[in-house]
């Protein structure tokens, strides 16, 4: 039977506790069936808490958890109808690479024939098709990953629980995993509930993104939305490594502020800024640099070239900026005395 | 909700079967046997608790009965499961009151008088006990409901049940005998024994150190096992490296030496040290008449039992070991060996700190065996006895004093619960998980040769001196007196095992009645420690509940006891109701499962500290319950450690002998108990070919165990290790 909501989570004002730790006070958040969200912060920041609490496997001191409508809180981890997959895998050593994918189907009490079957259909899902008879051990990291992914879709669970699943792998696999973990997840349309700590994948895969800090969510939205509009400047530095720059509204109509920062004068989006001392986030991509004398001046401190574009550090009267260029093609040598100038895409009040 | 339902009504079905239909009262003949069904119309000792009503103390069981089946109709799950705990626990409280209250003459405590007199009662019998289950529970059953746990009903129940199992066979009779210390002959309260006991220079003087005179017992003991633990704890690493890290022949061989010593009753390795060492033995007289010294009485005292024991526990050291030593992940050494490390560095820090929990195990192991052995300071101690053997005397020698027994029982108790205190602290910060979810290639790093030199010369020497005890031993069983008539003969054999043809086999030897009842009931009882030592195992490993260390310490403290003190503790507490168990299998059986259980458990979670817990949740969100997870991730992963458990408690079934010898009646005569009844009386002859009898057969029942459980199918297979480059042929 499929209800209306399967698919959507819920998290009443659940809190948890470890002895007199507090990992989480009071947290309350709302899944939409199909969606992809991403719990993204720094290591103890409560995400994957969050997520084991959603798999049964931590219960929470207070609150309640509700995953297709219905009140889990109490049901243990082999009742709940989400699956995980976990950052090292957790492939069973002892069994077939088909054995593991099957298991907890045969678990559900399908017989070990379908069973089998389902298992291999789910391998093909996966691309990993005539490597059933294999153990673990002989796979590769990247193929180790995708029976993970295997064993837990082939379950058709309302909720697919992703722990840092590609952490094990390099960059150049993260890459092509996380586009493939997307495509599954497009494609099947189930909900899914994906924990890391590095932005760029946030970005990538998700439909929304819950940044959390200290147990808390810090600010929510997709991920567009929480790139250029920070609420905080933890999140403008943690989403996209942006300069947080102190700056002067001088004054806000029509929805734009017009802003004083290191002696240039720029207009950006107010949302809700009244005049008066303000922070501004500066996007590394939107500082312009110029081998001349200018309103805001600053000293090159350090640069690197990267093959597509270059990196510096300039020390100026606001601090210390990041800059990334984009079209210069030989790197300013450090020492340099540059000007510096905004793009105005970059540039957003934090609120 | 339905599923919370469903196992409530069964539980309430069982109890109601407890309550109307079983025997409520123990029943002399057994309940297994079945006879009771025919007289049970008739006669009112195997009628139901239903029946027995007419004692007023079981009215409390109806009504707590009706109480839940009330709170299954009226109340959804979640909001009952307080009150079903509520209920057991009254349940149990209850039981265990009337129980210890009115016994089989009435009441048995004066102050209890007052409130009138009472008809006696027999000790429970199948339904008290099933209503006891069945209060453990609802117990149990309402804390899922509760949510504890993360509702999981089985692990709940798993614990109420060890819990109330080891309060039973493990407090309950230590109680029992303490209460006998402080008890006159007429039953009133008297300290006078203990405080007699307590500062006895016999068991604390340090007059050796000072140069004065012998040391009391209580430091020699100590003395003793250290030294045990330390030989034995090097050995066994020496053995496990050996066979798993050396590429030497005859590995195979080398396994299967070092379990002969533990299939062996302890007391025959102290004969065959006899024969050999003793005063008139072959080498002590051989070397006598060579170099003209008086060796003397050497062998006796703790030099002997040292060597015995050497002997006696190596092997388990090496057994728990060689999963320690196999469990190190090669990548750890090979990353070390990346970083510039030598063998050697490797080795000393990469492999043997990784190894360093699994050797204080075995060190704690071989610590508290040591302390405990009954059976090669019986034969070795001469004059100074160590401190289970003065127990034993305490209780059965000519001065039966059960004060003595209880306070050297409490100085011993002192001693293993500190060492394995030390242990706990010293290994409770490090927890090596080196067989993780994912995979991980490569192959050992071989020893380094200043350690693989060494370690191989030691081993090859203890593996001889092994293989000559025991040939000692073997030959023994084939001489007509040894010492003094060396014929050979199958005399011995013949009297024991003899087997003769009159319409059917008949077992005409002497020994067949106690091997047939040592067999039956080791077989029983192994693998019940092994399932019962793992899942304990495994709740304390996998599972964060309230109290698990106390748990955890309360398991081990049970193997900190020694035999001599469970013998007699289980005398004083099963001979008379509420539990009463004297003279049948029943309680040997038990008393195995828990004297076993720890090794077990320790074994355990030594293995299962190595396997990640990710491992068991993946299980658990792929929807597996956790008895499933259990059988199907777990265990496959832990069949060292089951094969282990198996053996191990098999083993001791069959060689234990301080324990058992107060609980072997004339039906349930034991092996062990019936070959020391032969040595009294200087049959040594057939003492050794009965005990060359139990060696074998042990071998080859191990043998089964190896083939039923087969070899673990872990991720890193034994593939032909990399060519060495073919060595120049030394000059």
């Amino acid at each position: 039977m499929t209800s209306p909501k399967r698919g959507a989570v819920a998290f009443k004002n659940v809190r948890k506790e470890f002895g007199s730790f507090i990992a989480i006070p009071d947290l309350s958040l709302q899944i939409a069936p199909g969606e992809l969200v991403t719990l993204l912060g720094p290591s103890g920041c409560g995400k994957t808490t969050t997520l084991r609490m959603l798999a049964g496997l931590e219960s929470p001191t207070q609150g309640r958890i509700l995953i297709g409508g219905e009140d889990v809180t109490r049901l243990p981890a082999n009742r709940r109808d989400v699956s995980m997959v976990f950052q090292s895998y957790a492939l069973f050593p002892h069994m077939t690479v088909a054995q593991n994918v099957a298991d907890g189907l045969e678990s559900g009490g399908m017989k070990a024939g379908p069973a089998r079957d389902v298992a291999d259909k789910g391998l093909d899902l996966v691309g990993l098709d005539g490597m059933g008879a294999r153990l673990p051990s002989e796979l590769s990291g990247g193929q180790q990953q995708r029976v993970a992914v295997a064993r837990a879709l082939v379950l058709e669970p309302q909720v697919l629980l992703l722990d840092e699943p590609l952490s094990n792998l390099d960059a150049r696999l993260r890459r092509r995993v996380r586009t493939e973990i997307r495509d599954l997840q497009q494609r099947l349309g189930f909900t899914a509930v994906y924990v890391t700590h590095d932005q760029e994948e946030a970005l990538a895969v998700s439909d929304r993104i819950i940044v959390m800090q200290d147990g808390r969510i810090a600010q929510e939205g997709t991920p567009r939305a929480l790139y250029e509009q920070p609420a905080s400047d933890f999140i403008a530095d943690f989403i996209g490594e942006a300069n947080v720059v102190p700056c002067e509204v001088s004054h806000v109509a029509d929805g734009v502020a017009t802003v004083q920062v290191g002696g240039l004068t720029q207009t950006v989006p107010a949302r809700n800024a009244a005049p008066g001392p303000a922070q501004l986030s500066v996007r590394a991509n939107a500082i312009t640099l110029q081998e001349r004398d200018g309103p805001f001046a600053g000293k090159i401190v350090s640069s690197a070239y990267l093959g597509d574009h270059l990196e510096y550090e300039i020390d100026t009267d606001v601090g210390l900026l990041f800059a990334i260029d984009a079209e210069g093609d030989a790197p300013l040598r450090p020492g340099t005395p540059v000007s510096l100038g905004f793009r105005p895409r970059g540039l957003a009040l934090i609120a | 909700m339905i599923r919370d339902n469903r196992r409530l009504d069964l539980l309430l079905l069982a109890a109601l079967i407890s309550f109307m239909i079983l025997p409520w009262y123990r029943l002399r003949s057994g309940f297994f046997g079945l006879g009771w069904v025919g007289d049970y119309l008739t006669d009112d000792r195997v009628w139901p608790g239903i029946a027995q009503l007419d004692r007023w103390w079981l009215w409390p069981m109806p009504v707590l009965l009706g109480l839940a089946g009330m709170l299954r109709l009226s109340m959804p799950p979640a909001r009952r499961g307080g009150w079903l705990v509520i209920l057991g626990a009254a349940g149990i409280a209850w039981m265990m009151a009337q129980g210890l209250s009115v016994g089989l003459r009435g009441w048995n405590w004066a102050a209890l008088e007052a409130l009138g007199p009472v008809d006696g009662q027999q000790a429970f019998g199948a339904g008290a006990i099933g209503i006891l289950l069945c209060f453990a529970g609802f117990i149990a059953f309402g804390l899922a409901e509760r949510g504890a746990l993360k509702g999981d009903a089985f692990v709940l129940g798993s614990i109420t049940l060890l819990i109330g199992l080891v309060a039973l066979f493990v407090f309950y009779p230590l109680v029992s005998m303490f209460t006998g210390a402080f008890q006159d002959f007429d039953g009133s309260f008297t300290s006078e024994g203990v405080v007699r006991n307590i500062g006895d220079p016999k068991i604390w003087s340090l007059r050796c150190v000072t140069g004065s005179g012998g040391c009391g017992v209580a430091w020699r003991t100590f003395f003793l096992a250290m030294c045990t633990a330390t030989g034995t704890t090097l050995l066994g690493l020496a053995f496990a490296l050996v066979a798993t890290r050396m590429r030497v022949p005859f590995k195979k061989g080398l396994r299967l030496l070092t379990v002969l010593p533990i299939i062996t009753p302890p007391f025959v390795i102290g004969l065959a040290l006899t024969l050999m060492l003793g005063r008139a033995g072959f080498v002590t007289q051989f070397i006598e008449d060579v170099t003209g010294w008086e060796l003397g009485r050497w062998l006796y005292g703790l030099t002997g039992i040292w060597i015995a024991q050497m002997l006696s526990f190596t092997p388990i050291s090496f057994l728990v070991l060689i999963g320690v030593v196999e469990g190190v992940s090669p990548s750890m050494e090979e990353a070390s060996q990346t970083m510039r490390a030598s063998r050697w560095r490797t080795f000393r820090r990469v492999s043997l700190p990784l190894m360093a929990p699994g050797i204080a195990n075995a060190f704690l192991i071989s610590f508290i065996e040591s302390m405990a052995d009954f059976g090669n300071p019986l034969v070795l101690g001469g004059n100074g006895g160590v401190l289970s053997t003065e127990i034993f005397f305490a209780v059965v020698g000519a001065q039966h004093d059960p004060a003595r027994a209880a306070v050297l029982a409490t100085v011993l108790l002192g001693f293993t619960l500190s060492a394995f205190l030390a242990q706990r602290l010293w290994l409770g910060r490090r927890n090596f998980a080196t067989v993780s979810g994912k995979g991980d290639g490569g192959r050992h790093a071989a020893l380094p040769r200043r350690v693989a030199w060494p370690v191989a010369c030691v081993v090859f020497l203890w593996a001889a001196f092994t293989v000559f005890v025991y040939g000692l031993i073997l030959f023994g069983g084939f001489v007509k007196i040894w010492g003094l008539d060396h014929t050979l003969t199958l005399e011995h054999y013949t009297r024991a095992f003899s087997v003769s043809w009159q319409d059917g086999i008949v077992w005409t030897g002497v020994a067949w009645n106690s091997f047939w009842t040592t067999m039956k009931i080791a077989l029983i009882a192994a693998p019940l420690t092994a399932a019962v030592g793992l899942l304990t195992a495994w709740l304390i490993v996998r599972q964060r509940f309230p109290g698990r260390g106390l748990f955890e310490f309360a398991l081990m403290m049970s193997f900190a006891i020694p035999g001599t003190v469970i013998g007699i503790s289980y005398i004083m507490a099963f001979n008379l109701p509420p539990v009463q168990m004297t003279g049948t299998a029943m309680i040997l059986i038990f008393c195995f499962v828990f004297r076993n259980m720890p090794v077990g458990v320790r074994g355990g979670v030594a293995a299962m500290a190595q396997l990640d817990a990710s491992l068991d949740e993946a299980s658990l969100t792929l929807g597996a319950s956790s008895p499933r997870t259990l059988r199907r991730v777990i265990l496959p992963l832990l069949r060292p450690a089951i094969l282990a458990a198996l053996v191990y408690s098999f083993v001791r079934a069959i060689t234990s002998i301080s324990a058992v010898i107060f609980l072997v009646s004339a039906k349930y005569n034991m092996a062990t108990a019936y070959i020391v009844g032969l040595v009294e009386n200087g049959e040594y002859g057939i003492a050794i070919a009965y005990s060359s009898v139990l060696i074998v057969v042990m071998i080859t029942v191990i043998g089964t165990f190896q083939l039923l459980v087969g070899e673990r199918r872990l991720r890193r297979q034994i593939e032909p290790a990399v060519q060495k480059r073919p060595k120049e042929v030394q000059a």
